[in-house]
Protein backbone atom coordinates (compact mmCIF):
# COMPACT_ATOMS: atom_id res chain seq x y z
CA UNK A 1 0.00 0.00 0.00
CA UNK A 2 2.95 2.17 0.96
CA UNK A 3 4.95 1.71 -2.43
CA UNK A 4 1.65 2.41 -4.21
CA UNK A 5 0.57 5.43 -2.38
CA UNK A 6 4.52 6.77 -2.98
CA UNK A 7 4.60 5.35 -6.14
CA UNK A 8 1.51 7.18 -7.60
CA UNK A 9 2.93 10.46 -5.92
CA UNK A 10 6.01 10.10 -7.76
CA UNK A 11 4.08 9.55 -11.47
CA UNK A 12 2.20 12.40 -10.56
CA UNK A 13 5.08 14.47 -9.86
CA UNK A 14 7.05 13.34 -13.42
CA UNK A 15 4.19 13.94 -15.26
CA UNK A 16 3.80 17.87 -13.98
CA UNK A 17 7.83 17.90 -14.28
CA UNK A 18 9.14 16.13 -17.32
CA UNK A 19 7.72 18.60 -19.52
CA UNK A 20 9.29 21.32 -18.32
CA UNK A 21 12.45 19.38 -17.61
CA UNK A 22 12.66 18.20 -21.04
CA UNK A 23 12.30 21.72 -22.65
CA UNK A 24 15.07 22.84 -19.85
CA UNK A 25 17.25 20.57 -21.03
CA UNK A 26 16.73 21.13 -24.84
CA UNK A 27 17.11 24.70 -24.11
CA UNK A 28 21.08 23.44 -24.09
CA UNK A 29 20.94 21.64 -27.22
CA UNK A 30 23.37 22.43 -29.41
CA UNK A 31 21.20 21.02 -32.14
CA UNK A 32 18.98 22.36 -34.41
CA UNK A 33 16.82 19.87 -34.38
CA UNK A 34 14.62 20.24 -31.36
CA UNK A 35 13.96 16.98 -30.78
CA UNK A 36 17.95 15.28 -30.96
CA UNK A 37 20.27 15.65 -28.35
CA UNK A 38 23.94 16.69 -29.90
CA UNK A 39 25.50 18.04 -26.86
CA UNK A 40 25.87 21.06 -24.76
CA UNK A 41 25.97 24.76 -26.00
CA UNK A 42 24.64 28.09 -24.65
CA UNK A 43 24.14 29.23 -28.10
CA UNK A 44 20.44 29.81 -27.68
CA UNK A 45 20.91 31.98 -25.39
CA UNK A 46 23.50 34.01 -27.05
CA UNK A 47 20.92 34.10 -29.59
CA UNK A 48 18.28 35.97 -27.59
CA UNK A 49 20.64 38.20 -26.43
CA UNK A 50 21.05 39.09 -30.31
CA UNK A 51 17.66 39.36 -30.45
CA UNK A 52 17.11 42.99 -30.23
CA UNK A 53 13.21 43.02 -30.62
CA UNK A 54 13.19 40.47 -27.89
CA UNK A 55 14.63 42.16 -25.34
CA UNK A 56 12.77 45.44 -26.46
CA UNK A 57 9.45 43.29 -25.79
CA UNK A 58 10.94 41.46 -22.67
CA UNK A 59 11.97 45.10 -21.44
CA UNK A 60 8.27 46.23 -22.05
CA UNK A 61 7.39 43.44 -19.89
CA UNK A 62 8.84 43.53 -17.17
CA UNK A 63 7.89 47.40 -17.12
CA UNK A 64 4.06 46.58 -17.63
CA UNK A 65 4.02 44.15 -15.00
CA UNK A 66 6.06 45.65 -11.92
CA UNK A 67 3.67 49.37 -12.80
CA UNK A 68 0.52 47.28 -13.05
CA UNK A 69 1.85 44.99 -9.63
CA UNK A 70 2.47 48.33 -7.98
CA UNK A 71 -0.48 50.22 -8.88
CA UNK A 72 -3.03 46.56 -7.92
CA UNK A 73 -0.82 45.95 -4.80
CA UNK A 74 -1.93 50.03 -4.05
CA UNK A 75 -5.40 50.01 -4.75
CA UNK A 76 -5.71 46.17 -3.61
CA UNK A 77 -4.42 46.75 0.01
CA UNK A 78 -6.49 49.97 0.42
CA UNK A 79 -9.53 47.97 -0.98
CA UNK A 80 -9.14 44.94 1.55
CA UNK A 81 -8.44 47.33 4.57
CA UNK A 82 -11.80 48.79 3.65
CA UNK A 83 -13.56 46.05 3.12
CA UNK A 84 -12.01 44.95 6.39
CA UNK A 85 -12.36 47.98 8.91
CA UNK A 86 -15.24 49.69 7.51
CA UNK A 87 -18.98 49.50 6.97
CA UNK A 88 -20.17 51.46 4.04
CA UNK A 89 -22.79 51.05 1.30
CA UNK A 90 -22.83 48.36 -1.38
CA UNK A 91 -19.84 46.74 0.55
CA UNK A 92 -21.46 43.24 -0.46
CA UNK A 93 -21.93 44.17 -3.99
CA UNK A 94 -18.10 45.12 -4.13
CA UNK A 95 -17.31 41.69 -2.49
CA UNK A 96 -19.66 40.25 -5.14
CA UNK A 97 -17.86 42.55 -8.18
CA UNK A 98 -14.49 41.08 -7.25
CA UNK A 99 -15.36 37.90 -6.68
CA UNK A 100 -16.93 37.66 -10.56
CA UNK A 101 -13.51 39.33 -11.95
CA UNK A 102 -11.33 36.71 -10.21
CA UNK A 103 -13.87 33.44 -11.57
CA UNK A 104 -14.65 34.96 -14.77
CA UNK A 105 -12.43 33.81 -17.50
CA UNK A 106 -9.62 36.14 -18.59
CA UNK A 107 -11.41 36.34 -22.26
CA UNK A 108 -14.91 38.05 -21.03
CA UNK A 109 -12.71 40.64 -19.28
CA UNK A 110 -10.58 40.84 -22.18
CA UNK A 111 -13.30 41.68 -25.07
CA UNK A 112 -14.98 43.76 -22.69
CA UNK A 113 -12.32 45.95 -21.98
CA UNK A 114 -11.17 46.11 -25.63
CA UNK A 115 -14.68 47.38 -26.62
CA UNK A 116 -14.33 50.14 -23.56
CA UNK A 117 -11.03 51.11 -24.85
CA UNK A 118 -12.09 51.48 -28.27
CA UNK A 119 -15.21 53.35 -27.63
CA UNK A 120 -13.66 55.88 -25.04
CA UNK A 121 -10.67 56.41 -27.49
CA UNK A 122 -7.80 55.04 -25.56
CA UNK A 123 -4.90 53.82 -27.58
CA UNK A 124 -3.97 50.51 -27.46
CA UNK A 125 -1.04 50.36 -26.15
CA UNK A 126 1.22 50.64 -22.42
CA UNK A 127 -1.54 52.44 -21.18
CA UNK A 128 -4.98 50.14 -22.04
CA UNK A 129 -2.31 47.22 -20.82
CA UNK A 130 -1.42 48.71 -17.58
CA UNK A 131 -5.11 49.79 -16.71
CA UNK A 132 -6.28 45.95 -17.85
CA UNK A 133 -3.58 44.49 -16.09
CA UNK A 134 -4.41 46.36 -13.04
CA UNK A 135 -7.99 45.08 -13.24
CA UNK A 136 -7.35 41.39 -13.27
CA UNK A 137 -4.66 41.60 -10.55
CA UNK A 138 -6.67 43.84 -8.77
CA UNK A 139 -8.78 40.89 -6.95
CA UNK A 140 -6.11 38.26 -5.82
CA UNK A 141 -4.22 41.52 -4.23
CA UNK A 142 -7.56 42.08 -2.16
CA UNK A 143 -7.72 38.42 -1.29
CA UNK A 144 -4.34 38.07 -0.28
CA UNK A 145 -4.39 41.32 2.19
CA UNK A 146 -7.94 40.44 3.15
CA UNK A 147 -7.02 37.11 4.25
CA UNK A 148 -3.70 38.42 6.57
CA UNK A 149 -6.05 40.83 8.07
CA UNK A 150 -8.86 38.84 9.48
CA UNK A 151 -5.86 36.06 10.08
CA UNK A 152 -4.75 38.42 13.25
CA UNK A 153 -6.62 39.41 16.37
CA UNK A 154 -8.49 42.97 15.92
CA UNK A 155 -8.09 44.12 19.14
CA UNK A 156 -4.65 45.14 18.39
CA UNK A 157 -6.15 47.87 16.52
CA UNK A 158 -8.77 48.85 18.65
CA UNK A 159 -6.08 49.48 21.77
CA UNK A 160 -4.38 51.49 19.22
CA UNK A 161 -7.39 53.42 19.03
CA UNK A 162 -8.21 53.52 22.61
CA UNK A 163 -4.56 54.20 23.38
CA UNK A 164 -5.18 57.61 21.55
CA UNK A 165 -3.25 56.72 18.28
CA UNK A 166 -5.16 58.66 15.45
CA UNK A 167 -6.79 56.65 12.57
CA UNK A 168 -3.79 57.87 10.12
CA UNK A 169 -1.03 56.84 13.10
CA UNK A 170 -3.11 53.55 13.49
CA UNK A 171 -2.95 52.48 10.49
CA UNK A 172 1.17 53.40 9.90
CA UNK A 173 2.39 51.78 12.35
CA UNK A 174 0.19 49.11 13.77
CA UNK A 175 -2.06 47.62 10.53
CA UNK A 176 0.68 48.02 7.67
CA UNK A 177 3.41 46.40 9.37
CA UNK A 178 1.06 43.59 10.16
CA UNK A 179 0.12 43.20 6.75
CA UNK A 180 3.04 44.16 4.88
CA UNK A 181 4.01 40.37 4.09
CA UNK A 182 0.74 40.18 2.64
CA UNK A 183 1.02 42.99 0.42
CA UNK A 184 4.87 41.64 -0.60
CA UNK A 185 3.54 38.63 -1.93
CA UNK A 186 0.09 40.22 -3.21
CA UNK A 187 2.50 42.38 -5.30
CA UNK A 188 4.83 39.09 -6.53
CA UNK A 189 1.19 37.48 -6.89
CA UNK A 190 0.52 40.64 -9.48
CA UNK A 191 3.93 40.90 -11.33
CA UNK A 192 3.52 36.94 -12.31
CA UNK A 193 -0.22 37.48 -12.97
CA UNK A 194 1.25 40.15 -15.42
CA UNK A 195 4.05 38.33 -16.96
CA UNK A 196 2.08 35.25 -17.51
CA UNK A 197 -0.40 36.87 -19.45
CA UNK A 198 -1.30 36.25 -23.15
CA UNK A 199 -5.02 36.17 -23.22
CA UNK A 200 -5.99 39.99 -21.90
CA UNK A 201 -3.01 41.29 -23.42
CA UNK A 202 -3.25 39.41 -27.14
CA UNK A 203 -6.78 42.12 -27.02
CA UNK A 204 -5.75 44.98 -25.36
CA UNK A 205 -2.27 45.50 -27.06
CA UNK A 206 -1.39 47.62 -29.51
CA UNK A 207 1.72 48.08 -32.47
CA UNK A 208 3.69 50.38 -30.42
CA UNK A 209 4.13 48.08 -27.10
CA UNK A 210 5.26 44.61 -27.82
CA UNK A 211 5.13 42.42 -24.69
CA UNK A 212 7.25 39.34 -24.42
CA UNK A 213 4.25 36.53 -23.86
CA UNK A 214 2.93 37.46 -26.71
CA UNK A 215 6.00 37.14 -28.64
CA UNK A 216 6.53 34.00 -27.70
CA UNK A 217 2.66 33.27 -28.47
CA UNK A 218 3.44 33.96 -32.05
CA UNK A 219 7.15 32.22 -32.16
CA UNK A 220 5.52 29.06 -30.56
CA UNK A 221 2.43 28.61 -33.02
CA UNK A 222 5.13 28.82 -35.87
CA UNK A 223 6.73 25.70 -34.40
CA UNK A 224 9.22 24.19 -31.87
CA UNK A 225 12.64 26.30 -32.21
CA UNK A 226 15.61 25.77 -29.37
CA UNK A 227 15.27 30.05 -29.07
CA UNK A 228 11.81 29.34 -27.48
CA UNK A 229 13.15 26.83 -25.55
CA UNK A 230 15.93 29.29 -23.74
CA UNK A 231 13.54 32.21 -23.69
CA UNK A 232 10.85 29.58 -22.00
CA UNK A 233 13.50 28.55 -19.44
CA UNK A 234 14.49 32.43 -18.51
CA UNK A 235 10.75 33.37 -17.55
CA UNK A 236 10.80 29.36 -15.73
CA UNK A 237 13.95 30.80 -13.79
CA UNK A 238 12.08 34.23 -13.36
CA UNK A 239 8.44 32.84 -12.02
CA UNK A 240 10.96 30.68 -9.52
CA UNK A 241 12.35 33.42 -7.90
CA UNK A 242 9.11 35.22 -7.76
CA UNK A 243 7.89 32.22 -5.91
CA UNK A 244 10.63 31.89 -3.50
CA UNK A 245 10.18 35.27 -2.57
CA UNK A 246 6.55 35.27 -2.04
CA UNK A 247 6.60 32.13 0.05
CA UNK A 248 9.75 33.87 2.16
CA UNK A 249 7.56 36.88 2.90
CA UNK A 250 4.24 34.92 3.67
CA UNK A 251 6.05 32.90 6.29
CA UNK A 252 7.22 35.41 8.00
CA UNK A 253 4.81 36.04 10.74
CA UNK B 1 -11.01 60.76 14.22
CA UNK B 2 -10.26 63.59 11.99
CA UNK B 3 -8.74 61.56 9.45
CA UNK B 4 -10.81 58.24 9.58
CA UNK B 5 -13.84 59.96 7.22
CA UNK B 6 -12.05 61.38 4.43
CA UNK B 7 -9.68 58.35 4.45
CA UNK B 8 -12.66 56.12 4.03
CA UNK B 9 -14.47 58.06 1.81
CA UNK B 10 -11.69 58.34 -0.82
CA UNK B 11 -10.56 54.81 -0.41
CA UNK B 12 -14.05 53.54 -1.34
CA UNK B 13 -14.49 56.35 -4.00
CA UNK B 14 -11.34 54.85 -5.51
CA UNK B 15 -12.16 51.24 -5.62
CA UNK B 16 -15.58 51.46 -6.65
CA UNK B 17 -14.87 54.41 -9.82
CA UNK B 18 -11.88 51.57 -10.77
CA UNK B 19 -14.81 48.70 -10.60
CA UNK B 20 -17.65 51.16 -12.22
CA UNK B 21 -15.28 52.16 -14.84
CA UNK B 22 -13.46 49.00 -15.99
CA UNK B 23 -15.45 46.13 -14.64
CA UNK B 24 -19.23 47.41 -14.79
CA UNK B 25 -19.49 49.85 -17.64
CA UNK B 26 -17.42 47.04 -20.31
CA UNK B 27 -19.42 44.64 -19.37
CA UNK B 28 -22.83 46.65 -20.25
CA UNK B 29 -20.86 47.44 -23.39
CA UNK B 30 -20.58 43.73 -24.40
CA UNK B 31 -24.13 43.55 -23.29
CA UNK B 32 -25.35 46.64 -25.78
CA UNK B 33 -23.08 45.32 -28.79
CA UNK B 34 -24.29 41.57 -28.78
CA UNK B 35 -28.30 43.22 -29.45
CA UNK B 36 -26.24 45.39 -32.80
CA UNK B 37 -25.64 44.81 -35.78
CA UNK B 38 -21.81 44.87 -37.08
CA UNK B 39 -20.50 47.34 -38.95
CA UNK B 40 -17.22 47.43 -41.28
CA UNK B 41 -16.16 50.64 -40.17
CA UNK B 42 -17.17 51.42 -36.70
CA UNK B 43 -17.41 47.77 -35.18
CA UNK B 44 -21.81 48.14 -34.78
CA UNK B 45 -23.91 49.91 -36.28
CA UNK B 46 -27.00 51.10 -33.19
CA UNK B 47 -29.59 48.85 -35.08
CA UNK B 48 -31.16 46.83 -32.80
CA UNK B 49 -30.77 42.98 -33.88
CA UNK B 50 -30.96 40.10 -32.47
CA UNK B 51 -29.19 37.91 -35.37
CA UNK B 52 -26.09 37.29 -33.70
CA UNK B 53 -27.72 35.11 -30.79
CA UNK B 54 -29.52 33.64 -33.91
CA UNK B 55 -26.08 32.72 -35.24
CA UNK B 56 -24.92 30.78 -32.46
CA UNK B 57 -27.69 27.96 -33.23
CA UNK B 58 -26.20 27.75 -36.38
CA UNK B 59 -24.71 23.73 -36.38
CA UNK B 60 -21.19 24.73 -37.15
CA UNK B 61 -20.79 27.23 -33.63
CA UNK B 62 -23.29 24.84 -31.73
CA UNK B 63 -21.19 22.23 -32.64
CA UNK B 64 -17.95 23.92 -31.30
CA UNK B 65 -19.68 24.84 -28.38
CA UNK B 66 -20.39 21.67 -27.50
CA UNK B 67 -16.87 19.89 -28.28
CA UNK B 68 -15.65 22.93 -26.47
CA UNK B 69 -17.70 21.97 -23.52
CA UNK B 70 -16.87 18.39 -23.55
CA UNK B 71 -12.92 19.04 -23.71
CA UNK B 72 -13.38 20.97 -20.82
CA UNK B 73 -16.02 18.30 -19.25
CA UNK B 74 -13.47 15.66 -19.61
CA UNK B 75 -10.25 17.76 -18.56
CA UNK B 76 -11.95 18.57 -15.15
CA UNK B 77 -13.00 14.65 -14.82
CA UNK B 78 -9.02 13.89 -15.74
CA UNK B 79 -8.08 16.31 -13.20
CA UNK B 80 -10.73 15.04 -10.25
CA UNK B 81 -9.41 11.44 -11.23
CA UNK B 82 -5.90 12.49 -10.63
CA UNK B 83 -5.86 14.81 -8.59
CA UNK B 84 -7.75 13.64 -5.39
CA UNK B 85 -6.14 10.56 -4.70
CA UNK B 86 -2.92 12.64 -5.20
CA UNK B 87 -4.30 15.34 -2.60
CA UNK B 88 -5.24 12.31 -0.08
CA UNK B 89 -1.97 10.48 0.11
CA UNK B 90 -0.07 13.99 0.43
CA UNK B 91 -2.17 15.46 2.83
CA UNK B 92 -1.56 11.84 4.69
CA UNK B 93 2.50 12.39 4.59
CA UNK B 94 4.74 13.52 8.10
CA UNK B 95 3.93 17.45 8.40
CA UNK B 96 7.93 18.02 7.61
CA UNK B 97 7.76 17.18 3.89
CA UNK B 98 4.58 18.16 3.28
CA UNK B 99 5.16 21.87 2.56
CA UNK B 100 7.70 20.81 0.12
CA UNK B 101 5.97 18.44 -1.59
CA UNK B 102 2.46 21.44 -2.23
CA UNK B 103 5.55 24.18 -3.07
CA UNK B 104 6.14 21.43 -5.99
CA UNK B 105 2.27 21.84 -6.70
CA UNK B 106 2.19 25.64 -6.94
CA UNK B 107 5.36 26.12 -8.70
CA UNK B 108 3.81 25.26 -11.99
CA UNK B 109 1.11 26.92 -11.24
CA UNK B 110 3.16 30.47 -11.16
CA UNK B 111 5.00 29.49 -14.87
CA UNK B 112 3.76 30.76 -17.50
CA UNK B 113 1.11 28.50 -18.48
CA UNK B 114 1.96 29.36 -22.06
CA UNK B 115 5.62 27.96 -21.68
CA UNK B 116 3.84 24.77 -20.40
CA UNK B 117 1.44 24.56 -23.22
CA UNK B 118 4.79 24.80 -25.55
CA UNK B 119 6.42 22.19 -23.13
CA UNK B 120 4.03 19.83 -23.94
CA UNK B 121 4.26 20.01 -27.51
CA UNK B 122 7.68 18.97 -27.21
CA UNK B 123 6.88 15.78 -25.63
CA UNK B 124 3.75 15.19 -28.06
CA UNK B 125 5.37 16.04 -31.29
CA UNK B 126 5.62 13.31 -34.23
CA UNK B 127 9.21 12.60 -33.73
CA UNK B 128 8.79 14.21 -29.90
CA UNK B 129 10.19 12.15 -26.98
CA UNK B 130 7.13 10.24 -26.42
CA UNK B 131 7.06 8.81 -29.91
CA UNK B 132 11.16 8.47 -29.89
CA UNK B 133 10.03 6.35 -26.54
CA UNK B 134 7.65 4.43 -27.71
CA UNK B 135 9.66 3.81 -30.88
CA UNK B 136 12.75 2.74 -28.93
CA UNK B 137 11.01 0.60 -26.64
CA UNK B 138 9.36 -1.02 -29.65
CA UNK B 139 5.81 -0.66 -28.23
CA UNK B 140 4.94 0.99 -31.87
CA UNK B 141 6.17 0.67 -35.32
CA UNK B 142 5.68 3.82 -36.91
CA UNK B 143 5.35 7.13 -34.90
CA UNK B 144 1.76 8.20 -33.39
CA UNK B 145 0.12 11.02 -34.29
CA UNK B 146 -1.01 12.87 -30.83
CA UNK B 147 -0.36 16.26 -31.66
CA UNK B 148 -3.03 18.06 -33.39
CA UNK B 149 -5.57 16.04 -31.86
CA UNK B 150 -8.10 16.18 -29.50
CA UNK B 151 -6.41 14.16 -27.47
CA UNK B 152 -3.60 16.64 -27.46
CA UNK B 153 -5.74 19.61 -26.08
CA UNK B 154 -7.19 17.88 -23.14
CA UNK B 155 -3.86 16.65 -22.35
CA UNK B 156 -2.49 20.28 -21.96
CA UNK B 157 -5.31 21.95 -20.45
CA UNK B 158 -5.23 19.15 -17.73
CA UNK B 159 -1.27 19.88 -17.80
CA UNK B 160 -2.21 23.54 -17.45
CA UNK B 161 -4.53 22.88 -14.91
CA UNK B 162 -4.35 20.00 -12.39
CA UNK B 163 -3.18 22.50 -9.74
CA UNK B 164 -5.83 24.47 -9.83
CA UNK B 165 -7.54 21.21 -8.82
CA UNK B 166 -4.74 20.03 -6.21
CA UNK B 167 -4.98 22.81 -3.99
CA UNK B 168 -8.40 23.48 -2.79
CA UNK B 169 -8.71 19.31 -2.92
CA UNK B 170 -5.35 19.54 -0.62
CA UNK B 171 -7.55 21.94 1.50
CA UNK B 172 -10.00 20.14 2.75
CA UNK B 173 -7.70 17.09 3.19
CA UNK B 174 -6.11 18.74 5.53
CA UNK B 175 -8.54 19.42 7.75
CA UNK B 176 -10.49 15.76 7.49
CA UNK B 177 -10.07 14.74 11.04
CA UNK B 178 -8.26 11.36 11.67
CA UNK B 179 -10.79 10.31 14.22
CA UNK B 180 -13.57 10.40 12.30
CA UNK B 181 -12.09 7.78 9.72
CA UNK B 182 -11.02 5.64 12.40
CA UNK B 183 -14.61 6.23 14.44
CA UNK B 184 -15.81 4.81 11.16
CA UNK B 185 -13.68 1.94 10.67
CA UNK B 186 -14.15 1.66 14.65
CA UNK B 187 -17.93 1.25 13.86
CA UNK B 188 -17.40 -1.86 11.44
CA UNK B 189 -17.82 0.41 7.86
CA UNK B 190 -15.45 -1.16 5.87
CA UNK B 191 -12.72 1.08 3.50
CA UNK B 192 -15.51 1.56 0.73
CA UNK B 193 -18.70 2.52 3.59
CA UNK B 194 -16.15 4.93 5.06
CA UNK B 195 -15.15 6.44 1.96
CA UNK B 196 -18.21 6.61 0.39
CA UNK B 197 -20.35 7.90 3.79
CA UNK B 198 -17.61 10.41 5.69
CA UNK B 199 -14.35 11.18 3.30
CA UNK B 200 -16.49 11.84 0.12
CA UNK B 201 -19.38 14.49 2.02
CA UNK B 202 -16.85 15.88 4.20
CA UNK B 203 -14.32 16.77 0.97
CA UNK B 204 -16.83 17.70 -1.22
CA UNK B 205 -16.71 21.60 -1.28
CA UNK B 206 -13.28 21.18 -2.32
CA UNK B 207 -14.44 18.49 -5.35
CA UNK B 208 -16.74 21.26 -5.92
CA UNK B 209 -14.31 24.02 -5.82
CA UNK B 210 -11.66 22.58 -7.59
CA UNK B 211 -13.78 21.21 -10.75
CA UNK B 212 -15.07 24.79 -11.26
CA UNK B 213 -11.43 26.24 -10.80
CA UNK B 214 -10.52 23.98 -14.02
CA UNK B 215 -13.73 24.29 -16.00
CA UNK B 216 -13.74 27.34 -16.26
CA UNK B 217 -10.57 28.57 -17.46
CA UNK B 218 -10.48 25.36 -19.73
CA UNK B 219 -13.58 26.78 -22.16
CA UNK B 220 -11.69 29.95 -22.75
CA UNK B 221 -7.73 29.20 -22.93
CA UNK B 222 -7.62 29.48 -26.85
CA UNK B 223 -3.89 29.73 -26.75
CA UNK B 224 -4.07 26.01 -25.44
CA UNK B 225 -6.24 24.81 -28.40
CA UNK B 226 -3.92 26.85 -31.22
CA UNK B 227 -0.78 25.40 -30.00
CA UNK B 228 -1.89 21.80 -29.34
CA UNK B 229 -4.93 21.08 -31.24
CA UNK B 230 -4.18 23.29 -34.48
CA UNK B 231 -6.98 25.08 -36.54
CA UNK B 232 -9.60 22.05 -36.11
CA UNK B 233 -10.02 21.76 -32.44
CA UNK B 234 -11.51 24.91 -31.05
CA UNK B 235 -12.44 25.94 -27.58
CA UNK B 236 -15.10 28.62 -26.83
CA UNK B 237 -11.69 30.89 -26.28
CA UNK B 238 -10.93 30.33 -30.00
CA UNK B 239 -14.60 31.99 -31.34
CA UNK B 240 -14.24 34.43 -29.46
CA UNK B 241 -11.21 35.65 -30.11
CA UNK B 242 -11.53 35.17 -33.97
CA UNK B 243 -14.81 36.94 -34.09
CA UNK B 244 -13.07 40.31 -32.48
CA UNK B 245 -9.51 39.97 -33.48
CA UNK B 246 -9.88 38.73 -37.28
CA UNK B 247 -13.28 38.62 -38.29
CA UNK B 248 -14.27 42.27 -36.60
CA UNK B 249 -17.50 40.61 -35.76
CA UNK B 250 -18.34 42.46 -32.39
CA UNK B 251 -21.95 41.82 -31.98
CA UNK B 252 -21.20 38.02 -32.22
CA UNK B 253 -18.12 37.60 -30.24
CA UNK B 254 -19.86 39.58 -27.44
CA UNK B 255 -22.92 37.04 -27.88
CA UNK B 256 -20.42 34.56 -27.52
CA UNK B 257 -19.28 35.66 -24.57
CA UNK B 258 -22.60 36.52 -22.92
CA UNK B 259 -23.75 32.90 -23.82
CA UNK B 260 -19.91 31.97 -21.95
CA UNK B 261 -20.93 34.26 -19.11
CA UNK B 262 -24.31 32.68 -18.39
CA UNK B 263 -23.00 29.06 -18.96
CA UNK B 264 -20.02 30.04 -15.96
CA UNK B 265 -22.72 31.75 -14.06
CA UNK B 266 -25.29 28.98 -13.87
CA UNK B 267 -22.09 26.73 -12.53
CA UNK B 268 -21.30 29.16 -9.71
CA UNK B 269 -24.83 29.39 -8.48
CA UNK B 270 -24.79 25.59 -8.72
CA UNK B 271 -22.00 25.16 -6.72
CA UNK B 272 -22.99 28.24 -4.49
CA UNK B 273 -26.13 25.54 -4.11
CA UNK B 274 -24.35 22.69 -3.51
CA UNK B 275 -22.10 24.43 -1.17
CA UNK B 276 -24.29 25.83 0.94
CA UNK B 277 -26.21 22.00 1.32
CA UNK B 278 -22.99 20.48 1.94
CA UNK B 279 -22.48 23.46 5.28
CA UNK B 280 -26.11 22.83 6.10
CA UNK B 281 -25.68 18.88 6.13
CA UNK B 282 -22.80 18.92 8.38
CA UNK B 283 -24.52 21.52 10.78
CA UNK B 284 -27.45 19.18 11.14
CA UNK B 285 -24.87 16.18 11.78
CA UNK B 286 -23.14 18.18 14.51
CA UNK B 287 -26.65 18.46 15.84
CA UNK B 288 -27.73 15.86 15.51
Amino acid sequence: MRWLKHGYLGLVYLLLYLPIAVLVVFSFNASRNPYRWQGLSLEWYARLWDNDALIQAAANSLLLATTAATLSTLIGTLTAIALHRYRFRGKRLLNGMLFVVMMSPDIVLAISLLVLFILLGVKLGYLSLLLAHVTFCLPFVVVTVYARLSGFNAQIIEAARDLGASEWQMLRTVLVPIIFPAVMAGWLLGFTLSLDDVVVSIFVTGPTFEVLPLRIYSMVRLGVKPEVNALATVLLMLSLLALLASQYFLARK
Amino acid sequence: MKLRAPFRTAVVALIWAWMLLFVFLPNLLVIVASFLVRDDVHFVRPEASLESYARLLDPVYAGVFLDSLGMAVTTTLVCLLIGYPFAYAVSRLPARVKPLLIFLVILPFWTNSLVRTYAMKLLLATNGLTNQALLGLGIVDAPLRMLYTEGAVIAGLVYVLLPFMILPLYAVFEQLREDLLEVSSDLGAERWRTFRYVVLPLTMPGVLAGCLLVLIPAVGMFYVADVLGGARHLLIGNVIKNQFLDARDWPFGAAASILLTLAMALLLYAYYLSARMVRRRSADDALA
